[in-house]
This record gives structure tokens, C-alpha cells and sequence, in this order.
């Protein structure tokens, strides 16, 4: 009744290639980024935004750069914690070892390194595929992790390679509380989905989904593949590089190597795999429900053994845990590849029609 | 000189065991098209069931059938509940749904049978061979030997079952092409629950082999990122490859993790062993570049 | 506007191709005059579309020659290729099929475009503007092929006929100099035929493009095309007019089967 664009004709192509064509939907992400900028920061309390908000924007933000990579131009990578961890680990170096070195530029360095690490590690993927292509990356997954690990240099010869990065600060204002980290956080994050979003509207998508569509055929109308698929890296390792930076300096103040491991990376793969792989909505909605998961588990299930009289010790929940998110990753597979954005979707086709939908 | 021999023999008994697991990887590979991921989960299903029913008084014998039967009925229910409703949908999709396996699995198998790390005792002791220690002055573990046994004779009786068979000819041909196969009256779904059986089958053999020697604990998951980097390098859907891509990568992982950690110590100084974890990825990837299908895989043509 | 064929724009010299042992092409030599239809027929496994294969560059002929437009190549890779003016269509559709038709005939206009990523990211200057003048170019391939209704359909959703005139879209997009067309008609029925057809003829006819297709519909095939070369066993048996090789004796042989 509400959701309609009936009587909104487009006159221009300009106006037809507008992200939000429809307008019900460029009034909600005004209202939306509103919320987010300027109603959550006064009501959320300090747990909200420490437990919730500040690492659900950043592990989207890591989703958003799998995505790139694996939803839109189909090089399924299992490194992802890695790049992060590239990311994390490059920001603090620029910081602690070039004096007076902004924050922001430490950051978007950061990306670049990774961005650089990614090209290295996607090189392989000129000459293989799939899942020859998806066990190499893992080949990434391990190798950087350990290199964090056993060379001092890159923790500044901190012991096994923990690092604790100083307080972020720009321009003399200090991001020390969790609402301000939050804020920077959010600017970062949102910026960076546009950018996606642009690319993945013009031709640097268009190519990348040809490649993953269909590379042959991609090759045959003059895409060239290695530019192709090594920019996906770039971009993808960026992203998740930024991600990592923003993980170590935002959320956890210290981190180790071993925080990223194989575990994270996958935990990255199920956000868009239940979120939607190639759309950058599903990025959010997948790091939003992989997130809360847990928290909703770790609350529910003892109220449940509770309820049902049977004592469920902590090993058990996590557990239960594991069991739940495999079998959901199954599920998503089977019933809804798309994901939660195609859901969306499917639910906005539906809204259209409301309330007579014949 | 001797020093090496021992390491590239230990190297290389510790490959077969690597085969094994990168074996099961093959079979539902070959007959299925499915990367399974939860190869590794499978190990460690099958040890923990082995060692649950022990426990629970079974000899090792009996404990072994009744763990078979366990991998088998999980088999067939994922064909039944997973598989069979994801036809037609991409194979990386099904390897990310064997990811979901894979976690679903780690977190069923503890709580099914306990979560606590078990020894697993099969009547064989880990020590040296004295024979050779005398004559030849090297350590080769019993333990490793009789595994890589029983490995090769595990590998033995499946090329013969897969070639002499009715069962192993109709996988093949399954394995050819599924819709050619389903034409002359062969049974796909019935053929893909067999193969998930004979897979947990290996991984049951591999469970008890990796078991029993360093505990059945949820570390025998981590046995599938060992067999990945194997299967790279022999590719996909050659056994042989399987098993010279195991022995080459656990020769070269043992003499890597002694020879390479102090070179790199003497340029960098400080310490970098443990690159067993990587390595192996390392080299299968720097293979790959130099070709590209692989130890005994097919050069591929792209038709268009 | 009568179209007037021109020069040899695209002439091949004994091209050999093989596949390990295969020989797939043995000694094959015709050419292509600029602005005329030019079939390739042959029996299945004739290698008719390794010949195409051969000329975008998809495959690299081990022996054989390929001039086009006076430059001498021993092969051409398929960017190269594209970059000269050719574009195809294949015998399997190869569409994008997660992406739309608009999309995919986007995607063909890919190497007139110059802007970079950084500034597509921006959406910042030269990209915002290639962005709408391309959608504009390929508003009229729409307009031509009659799809402005499945504008923005995923490709995956369309039937077969629509998927092919998409895929003949995409090449046309790039507003190609040469066009290969592998087995436009096949599978389609009298109608979708007749459609596609006329496409062709248009294309040829208005914008002057040179065509070389691959078609079993022999009826289609003397129709439309000026000359017709005919392959056997990856050989060349037949070269000429349609009158003339209706009426070589190989040819029906090739078709028929003879008596020895």
C-alpha cells in the first residue's frame, strides 16, 4: 500500500541507474543512516556498542570484502582472517613506527598492504580454479599467520606476536570512548559499502560477474581475466585489510596473530553465505545474524536446559553452538542460496503488490 | 646421512597416513562431484565412535564393525538430508554445505560420545623397530610401519573393489557421467550413499590409525587440512595421486621442518619452526603454477 | 542502401590445428570479403567451430597463417582479437547468467569504455558519464532486437530463443567490424528462426557488418550467406557460391554418403 512506484516514471537513464531507484527506498536509507548516525549514539549503552554494533559494522565490512571477491567475481577464498590480519598488523606498524602518521592514512596504507598481499596470493588463481583455487588460499590463511607470528619485527618484537595499538586520534580529537569509536566505525564502513556499491554498478562489476558467470566467453569480448581477477583481490584484500585494522584499533585494542585463524575466515564465508553472496546488503544482514547467533544461543539454550530440567554445562552449549551453525549453513544452501538479501528481496516484490496481489 | 634416511622414511610413513585421508576426499570426489570438506570431521566421528563403544565394553573388533555402522547410517542420512537436496546447484556450494557438515559434525560427535581426550589402545606400541636400530642405527617406529600397512593394503582393496566389482564398475560410471549412468539403470542415490559409507569406512581406518597414536581428541578434525594440500598436488580424482602426493608431502613437510627453520634462523635469527603447517600448502601451490591439472590429472580443454 | 561487398578483409592461409594426437583442422585456406555473409557448413565434427575458435583466438593454430586487414598474425589471442573487431556468439549459449540483459549487453561495450575503477568506485566524472552514453548505445541494440521488455530480466530466467537474441545483442554492442555467429538458429522453431534471420540480414544490411556463421539449417544457409565453405573431417571439400556447392559432387557425398 505504502511501498509502491507506480507514478514514478524515469525520464532520464541517469535517473533509471540510481542505486535507489525506487523512492519508498531512498526515504528508508535516509531514515536508516539518520538512525545509525545520530539516534543510536544517544540512546545505546556501552555494552551495545562494544558487543554489538562496532564489531558487527567491522566483520561486515570483511564480509562486504569476501563478497567482492567471492560473490561477485566467483574466487571462493578461505584466507580472509588473513588479509584482516595483514590489515591490523600493517595499520599498527604505520603507527608506531612513522611519527606523527594520521590515523586515517595508517589505515587506508594498511589496506594497500594487504591489497598488495592479496595480488600475491591470487596470482595462482590465473592458472587454477575452483577448488584447486579455494585449498590455495588457505595456503595464505596459514603462511601469514605464522609469518606474524614467528617475526618479530612485524609485532615491534613483542612475545608471540600480540600487539597493543595506541588510542586512535585524529585531528587532536581522541576516539576513547566506545560512542566515538563507533561513530568513526560507522563513517568508515558506510563510505566504503558506497564505493563497493559503485563498483559493483559499473563496469568493474559488470567484469568481475562475467568472469564469474562465464570466463571464457568474459575473455572473448576483450575482459582480460588476470587484470580482472587480480583487481577483485586487490579490492577484496583491501577491504578486509581496512577490516582488520579497524578489528585491532576499534574493537579489541590488542590482538594476535592466532585470532585470525581458519576459524574466523570461515566465520566470514557463513556471513555471506546466510547474508547472500554477491550483494552487499547481505554482507550487513549476514554479519548481523552470525553475530547475534550466539549471543541469542548463549542465552537461550541455558534458559532451555532449564526449562527442561536437564543441566547443559558450558562444553555443551558450545556444542550445541557448533551443531546449529553447521546445520544452518545447510539449510541456507538448500533452501535459500541467496540468502537472507534475496529474502528481502522476495519480501519487497511481495509488499509491492499488497494487499491484492492478483 | 643416516640422520635424513630416518627423517624422509618417517616423512614418508606419516605420507601414507596423509593418502588415507586425502583418500576418502577422492572417492566422494570421483563419484559425486562433492569436495568434502568434512573428511576430517569424519576422522574424527569415527575415532570417537570406535573408542565410545570400547568403552562402553566392545572388543576392538566388534567396536570397529558397530563404529562402520555408524559411519555408514551418517552416510546415508547425508546423502538422504544434504545431497540429495542440493542437485543441480553449484559444486562450490555443495563444498561450503560440507563446511556446515563439517561444523554440524564437530559439534554432534563430542556430544553424542563425550568430549574428553581418550587414548585409543590397538595393541601397538609406538617404539623403534630394533632390527634396524641395530643394524642401520636408524629409529623407525613399529607403530608407523604397521599404519603405512595397513594403509597400502586399505588402497590395495579398493582398486580392486572399484575394479572388478558390480558395485565398483557402476561407480566409475557414475563417476563418468551421472546422467549416462542414471540412463542404464544405475542408482545414483543408492551409489552416493555407498560411496559416503566407503568414505567413512577409510576415515574409520584413518580415525583409529591417527587415534591411537596421539589421542582421539577434536584435533583429528584438523587431519583434512594435512590431505587438502595431497590433494592439490595428485589432484582431485587419481588414487594414485592420492598416494604419491601423500608421500611426497610427508617426506617433504619432515625434512622442511628439520632443514629449512635453522637457514631461515641463521638470516633472521630467533625462531621458526612449526612450518608444517604452511609448507605443504606452499609447495603444492608453487606445483600447481608449473602444472596446473596436477600430478595425474587431465589437461583440460575448454569447449566453447 | 544496397550493401556492396568489398576487398578480402580476413584471409586465412593453411591453418592446421590439433588437439594432442586430434587433428581438428588439416590445411585449411578460404577468406572473408568485407561486408558479406560467409557460411561455414559441414557435418557435426567437421571442426567447424574450431575454425571460429581459430579466428578470435581462442584456439592457437599450430601451423597457417591469418591476415585480417593486411596484418600478417600466426594466431591472435581473444583480446587482441575483440580489441580488431570481432565479436561471437557460441554454439552453447554463453551468456552471464547472473546478470541482466542490460548487464550483458554492457558487458560488451566493455572495451570502449576507459574510465578505472577508482574513479567507478567515485562514481566520479568520465565513469558516470561513460556509464549513461554506453547505456544510450546500447538502448538501441534493445531497440533493434526487439527486448525492451526483458531489459532488466536476469539472463538465467529467459527461454532459449530470447537467450540466443540476447547473446547476438552483446556481440552487436560491441559494434563489431566482424561478426561470428556459431549456430544462431539452433534449436529454435520456424518463427524464432525467421526472427533471427532477419536480424542478421539487418545487421549485414544496415550497419554493413561482415558476418561468418555456422548453420545446419541448409535452407537458412543458401538463403542468407553469399559464399559458403564447406568443411569435412576438418577438411576443406567446398568452397563458393550456394548454387555451387549445392552441386559439388564432395559435398553431397559428404552430406549423403556415396557409394564407393
Amino acid at each position: 500500500m505504502f511501498y509502491r512506484e507506480t507514478g514514478q516514471f524515469k525520464t532520464s537513464y541517469a535517473a533509471d541507474q540510481q542505486i535507489f531507484p525506487i523512492r519508498q527506498d531512498r526515504i528508508g536509507i535516509v531514515l536508516l543512516l539518520a538512525f545509525a548516525f545520530l539516534a543510536l549514539p544517544l540512546f545505546a549503552s556501552n555494552y551495545w556498542f562494544n558487543a554489538i554494533l562496532i564489531p558487527f559494522l567491522i566483520f561486515a565490512l570483511a564480509a562486504l570484502g569476501l563478497n567482492i571477491l567471492t560473490g561477485y567475481a566467483g574466487q571462493l577464498s578461505l584466507g580472509s582472517a588473513a588479509f584482516m590480519a595483514v590489515g591490523a598488523y600493517a595499520a599498527y606498524n604505520f603507527q608506531v613506527r612513522v611519527d606523527g602518521m594520521p590515523v586515517l592514512l595508517s589505515f587506508i596504507l594498511a589496506g594497500m598492504t594487504a591489497a598488495g598481499v592479496g595480488i600475491l596470493f591470487g596470482l595462482p588463481s590465473l592458472r587454477i580454479k575452483g577448488f584447486y583455487l579455494a585449498v590455495a588460499t588457505l595456503a595464505a590463511q596459514f603462511f601469514i599467520v605464522w609469518c606474524l607470528t614467528k617475526f618479530p619485527y612485524l609485532s615491534n618484537n613483542s612475545s608471540s606476536g600480540v600487539i597493543s595499538v595506541p588510542n586512535v586520534e585524529i585531528l587532536g580529537f581522541k576516539f576513547d570512548t566506545p560512542q566515538s569509536r563507533y561513530l568513526l566505525v560507522l563513517t568508515i564502513v558506510s563510505v566504503l559499502a558506497l564505493l563497493a556499491k559503485n563498483m559493483v554498478r559499473s563496469t568493474t562489476g559488470r567484469a568481475w560477474m562475467a568472469v564469474r558467470d562465464m570466463d571464457v566467453a568474459a575473455e572473448v569480448i576483450g575482459i582480460r581475466l588476470m587484470r580482472t581477477k587480480l583487481l577483485a583481490f586487490a579490492v577484496s584484500s583491501f577491504y578486509c585489510g581496512v577490516a582488520g585494522a579497524l578489528y585491532a584499533f576499534c574493537y579489541l585494542g590488542s590482538v594476535e596473530p592466532d585470532g585470525f585463524s581458519l576459524d574466523l575466515s570461515f566465520k566470514i564465508l557463513f556471513m555471506i553465505i546466510v547474508g547472500g553472496v554477491g550483494s552487499i546488503l547481505g554482507s550487513f544482514l549476514g554479519a548481523a545474524f552470525i553475530l547475534l547467533l550466539p549471543i541469542f544461543l548463549d542465552i537461550a539454550l541455558p534458559a532451555l536446559s532449564e526449562l527442561l530440567g536437564l543441566p547443559f554445562g558450558s562444553a555443551t552449549v558450545s556444542h550445541i553452538q557448533l551443531m546449529i551453525f553447521g546445520a544452518l549453513i545447510m539449510f541456507f544452501l538448500i533452501v535459500e542460496p541467496h540468502g537472507l538479501a534475496r529474502l528481502w528481496q522476495i519480501g519487497k516484490e511481495k509488499l509491492r503488490l499488497w494487499p491484492f496481489p492478483h | 646421512m643416516q640422520f635424513f634416511f630416518e627423517v624422509l622414511i618417517g616423512g614418508l610413513l606419516s605420507g601414507v597416513m596423509y593418502s588415507l585421508v586425502a583418500l576418502g576426499f577422492v572417492l566422494i570426489f570421483k563419484a559425486s562431484g562433492v569436495f568434502n570438506f568434512a573428511q576430517g570431521a569424519m576422522v574424527f566421528f569415527a575415532a570417537l565412535s570406535l573408542v565410545g563403544f570400547m568403552e562402553h565394553g566392545a572388543p576392538l573388533w566388534l567396536a570397529f564393525i558397530l563404529a562402520f555402522v555408524v559411519m555408514t547410517l551418517f552416510g546415508i542420512a547425508t546423502e538422504k538430508f544434504v545431497l540429495r537436496k542440493m542437485v543441480n546447484q553449484p559444486p562450490i556450494a555443495l563444498f561450503m554445505a560440507t563446511i556446515g557438515l563439517s561444523f554440524f559434525i564437530d559439534g554432534f560427535a563430542p556430544l553424542l560420545w563425550g568430549n574428553e581426550v581418550r587414548a585409543l589402545d590397538i595393541g601397538l606400541v609406538d617404539e623403534p623397530i630394533p632390527w634396524i636400530l641395530d643394524n642401520w642405527n636408524m629409529v623407525i617406529s613399529k607403530f608407523d610401519l604397521f599404519a603405512a600397512g595397513l594403509a597400502l593394503a586399505l588402497v590395495a582393496l579398493l582398486a580392486l573393489f572399484f575394479q572388478y566389482t558390480r558395485i565398483g564398475r557402476a561407480l566409475r560410471a557414475v563417476a563418468d557421467d551421472h546422467q549416462a549412468a542414471l540412463s542404464i539403470g544405475i542408482p545414483l542415490q543408492h551409489i552416493w550413499a555407498l560411496v559416503w559409507a566407503v568414505a567413512g569406512f577409510v576415515a574409520l581406518v584413518a580415525g583409529m590409525l591417527w587415534g591411537s597414536r596421539n589421542g582421539v581428541q577434536f584435533a583429528l578434525t584438523f587431519t583434512a587440512l594435512k590431505a587438502l594440500p595431497v590433494l592439490i598436488l595428485g589432484g582431485f580424482t587419481s588414487v594414485p595421486g592420492a598416494i604419491v602426493g601423500g608421500l611426497i608431502i610427508g617426506a617433504s613437510e619432515k625434512l622442511a621442518e628439520i632443514y629449512i627453520p635453522p637457514v631461515m634462523a641463521g638470516w633472521f635469527g630467533g625462531n621458526f619452526g612449526g612450518i608444517e603447517g604452511w609448507f605443504p600448502y606452499v609447495m603444492a601451490l608453487l606445483f600447481l603454477l608449473v602444472r596446473p591439472e596436477g600430478l595425474f590429472g587431465e589437461k583440460h580443454i575448454d569447449r566453447v | 542502401m544496397a550493401r556492396q561487398i568489398g576487398e578480402v578483409i580476413l584471409d586465412l592461409k593453411n591453418i592446421s590445428l590439433r588437439f594432442g594426437g586430434v587433428k581438428a583442422l588439416t590445411d585449411i585456406s578460404f577468406n572473408v570479403r568485407e561486408h558479406e555473409i560467409r557460411a561455414i557448413i559441414g557435418p557435426n565434427g567437421a571442426g567447424k567451430s574450431s575454425m571460429l575458435n581459430v579466428i578470435n583466438g581462442v584456439y592457437h593454430p599450430q601451423e597457417g597463417e591469418i591476415i585480417f586487414r593486411g596484418e600478417h598474425r600466426k594466431d591472435m589471442n581473444t583480446h587482441e582479437a575483440a580489441a580488431a573487431g570481432f565479436a561471437r556468439t557460441f554454439q552453447n549459449i554463453a551468456l552471464f547468467k547472473g546478470m541482466s540483459v542490460l548487464d550483458n549487453l554492457m558487458t560488451g561495450r566493455n572495451l570502449k569504455m576507459k574510465s578505472n575503477f577508482l574513479q567507478h568506485a567515485l562514481w566520479w566524472g568520465p565513469a558516470k558519464r561513460e556509464e549513461l552514453e554506453h547505456r544510450r548505445k546500447v538502448e538501441e541494440v534493445v531497440d533493434f532486437l526487439e527486448i525492451e521488455h526483458i531489459r532488466k530480466t536476469p539472463v538465467g530466467r529467459l527461454p532459449y530463443g530470447l537467450q540466443k537474441r540476447v547473446e547476438l545483442g552483446r556481440a552487436l554492442a560491441a559494434e563489431p567490424s566482424i561478426l561470428l555467429l556459431d549456430e544462431p538458429m539452433a534449436g529454435m522453431n520456424v518463427e524464432e528462426k525467421q526472427d533471427m534471420c532477419r536480424f542478421i540480414l539487418d545487421v549485414n544490411d544496415q550497419l554493413g557488418t561482415t558476418i561468418v556463421l555456422i548453420e545446419h539449417d541448409m535452407g537458412v544457409v543458401m538463403d542468407i550467406s553469399d559464399r559458403v565453405v564447406v568443411l569435412d573431417y576438418g577438411k576443406k571439400i567446398g568452397d563458393g557460391e550456394p548454387d555451387e556447392v549445392k552441386n559439388n559432387p564432395e559435398v553431397i557425398a559428404a552430406y549423403l554418403g556415396t557409394q564407393h
